[in-house]
């Protein structure tokens, strides 16, 4: 069974009297486990594909299975009941939270949002923490790391709830090739370690190289799948 | 909880300069209505205690209607031997009054031989009289302090405008409840200095005096003051002894007696809620600055951190969380304004004590000022200060709570 399942899916914008047809009738399905990056310029759909998935938003038609639920319905508190169960997130700008230790970043969902007991909590981050290779770096605040540790950081937050999925928009963008290189390592090595999914987008073609599946949307059309083809071009 | 107070102890700290500045308007505002609440007290408290223990009493009981006709000062509506027994059972019922005096009040006329005013009078017992009001000997500024059969203490003004002195011997005159004149020498045995409010520029004569003047048999009382042994339980007392009195009744079944609080008997009362008054308005001044300082502060907050917003929702932090995180950071922001404006207002209060201001009031000169902070209205201000606080934070909080994260995060 796939892990998530798209039908038709559409997706309009209305600006004024202008209908923006973001995505426009895709059908697409991703097992458990995958490492599929979606690829395309500006403007092609990447991003509002991701929000429908992630359900921070909703498609205009067409069905979207996210784990056997039909996500198009859900509004508000499901929403953010089934986003805090079943997804991680990491973003382009890493979006940590300034006030938090790198600990207690990892640890905010799981205190936050899954009320998790203390000594599960623990075990868990620390565990995260190590594996991306941030344990040393633990009680350091945001702006005392580097771009790519802020970025393993958001990874191990992602990863921190066992989502099903993480999605992450660009979450390359910011950072250095070698730094790139490395935070889709360790992404990919959290994937098999953990069987979570991860989606991303991004315009790095050298980047888009480490995915298993690549999709490829173009004004919001789905106008190509291809597996992994391609060594890493460093 | 612990959590939500550690995410919001920080951001206020994220941002110190503008924490320290709303919170130390906030603490002016406490400070302010702190030392205000402080000296006006102490201000009101002076000149009620002055007012209560020179003449007036806490309390009176009158024969019903009297207080109505006081300017007249009716003999008629004096209380007689069996109404003067009733009282004294319900004042014995009352164990908050620690003590009583009978008075006789009538107008008569002044004469030094050479010319003739008018003066108002009262005839009391001595003893009960310096209990009643234990600051009347004070007002005593020439001669014993006390008063004596067949002496007179004489009102400075009259004393003044009549050109009597110590010892001086005058003649009252008056006309008893059934019309006939009868008159009496006195020696002038002190000089009484005067006081605000009605009754404050009275002579006085021992009560057997009074009923000599006024050719009474037996003893009929014009108004009893009562004096009590803790004055914040005035409200309680006057109830206890007012629902007693009450079921004392006349043949048409009326109430026999009245009861008054001081409040009722002095136009000063007017003064005091004024300064009540103030006191209140000042208060919603502080109301106003918390509410303002807040929720300026909060809205700013909550603006600065819409993307930080959107990534919890993202993440799955319910609305009412992120609701309850703002709310938080609105709340230790009060706490923290509220125990600094506490404990500076305090220290102020106490540096005032220490200093012993001294002012006037009518005629009393030098009076201490003893600004004092109670416990109840530290708490009071307190629970203003950090209400209102979570109220001012309510709306921003709101906003935050219901923002949706995909807009949220879109946000630069």
């Amino acid at each position: 069974m796939s892990l998530i399942v798209a039908e038709n899916l559409s997706k309009q914008y209305i600006s004024g009297e202008i209908t923006i047809d973001a995505l426009k009738g895709l059908s697409f399905a991703i097992d458990t486990a995958s490492f599929i990056s979606f690829v395309g310029p500006s403007g092609s759909g990447k991003t509002t594909l991701l929000n429908l998935i992630g359900c921070l938003d909703t498609p205009t038609s067409g069905v979207l299975k996210v784990s056997g639920t039909d996500v198009s319905q859900l509004r508000g508190k499901s929403a953010a009941d089934f986003r805090g169960k079943n997804i991680g997130f990491i973003f382009q700008d890493f979006n940590l939270i300034p006030v938090l230790t790198v600990y207690e970043n990892v640890e905010y969902p799981l205190l936050m949002v899954q009320n998790t007991p203390q000594s599960e909590r623990r075990s868990r981050v620390l565990s995260l923490l190590d594996s991306v290779g941030m344990i040393e770096q633990k009680n350091k605040f945001p702006d005392q790391i580097s771009g790519g540790q802020k970025q393993r950081v958001a990874v191990a937050r992602a990863l921190v709830t066992n989502p099903k999925i993480v999605l992450a928009d660009e979450p390359t963008a910011n950072l250095d090739h070698k730094t790139a290189y490395m935070v889709i390592d360790i992404m990919k090595k959290m994937k098999d370690e953990s069987g979570t999914s991860f989606i991303f987008s991004t315009h790095d073609q050298k980047v888009v190289g480490e995915a298993e599946i690549i999709y490829t949307l173009e004004d919001g059309e789905l106008a190509g799948k291809r597996g992994k083809g391609g060594g890493r071009h460093v | 909880m612990f959590s939500l107070m550690k995410i919001a102890v920080r951001n206020l700290v994220r941002y110190k300069r503008r924490t320290f500045l709303t919170a130390s308007l906030i603490t002016i505002g406490v400070v302010f209505v702190l030392v205000f609440i402080a000296l006006s007290g102490s201000f009101k408290n002076m000149m009620v205690s002055q007012i209560t223990d020179s003449f007036l009493g806490h309390m009176q009981i009158h024969k019903k209607g009297y207080v109505a006709s006081i300017d007249t000062l009716p003999l008629t509506m004096n209380m007689g031997t069996q109404a003067i027994k009733k009282v004294k059972k319900a004042i014995s019922d009352v164990p908050e009054i620690e003590a009583y005096s009978m008075r006789i009040k009538f107008g008569g006329m002044f004469s030094n031989f050479i010319e003739t005013t008018n003066i108002r009078l009262n005839g009391v017992y001595p003893e009960e009289e310096m209990k009643a009001a234990p600051l009347f000997p004070e007002r005593i500024i020439e001669g014993e302090k006390h008063i004596v059969k067949g002496e007179i203490l004489v009102p400075e003004l009259l004393a003044k405008g009549m050109k009597v002195k110590l010892g001086d011997v005058i003649v009252i005159v008056a006309t008893n409840k059934d019309g006939s004149v009868n008159g009496k020498q006195f020696k002038v045995g002190g000089i009484l200095e005067s006081a605000t409010g009605p009754g404050g520029r009275d002579g006085y004569i021992h009560i057997d005096d009074a009923l000599e003047v006024l050719r009474m048999d037996e003893l009929q009382i014009s108004e009893i003051a009562l004096r009590i042994n803790n004055f914040a339980n005035l409200g309680a007392v006057h109830a206890k002894l007012s629902g007693i009195l009450s079921r004392e009744l006349n043949k048409e079944g009326k109430p026999i007696f009245e009861v008054h609080t001081w409040e009722k008997l002095s136009p000063f009362y007017n003064i005091a809620r004024m300064i009540d008054l103030m006191t209140f308005s000042i208060k919603l001044m502080l109301i106003a600055i918390v509410l303002v300082s807040i929720m300026n502060v909060m809205i700013m907050a909550v603006y600065e951190r819409i993307r930080e917003i959107g990534t919890i929702a993202a993440m799955g932090t319910l609305p009412k969380k992120i609701l309850s995180m703002f709310l938080v950071e609105g709340f230790s922001l009060g706490i923290l304004g509220a125990v600094i404006g506490n404990v500076i207002g305090v220290s102020i209060v106490y540096i005032l004590n220490i200093s012993k201001i001294t002012f006037n009031f009518g005629r009393q000169t030098g009076l201490v000022l003893e600004p004092t902070v109670n416990f109840i209205d530290i708490f009071t201000i307190s629970t203003i200060v950090i209400i209102v606080s979570v109220l001012a934070s309510l709306q921003p909080a709101f906003k935050a709570s219901r923002m949706e994260p995909i807009k949220a995060l879109r946000h630069v």
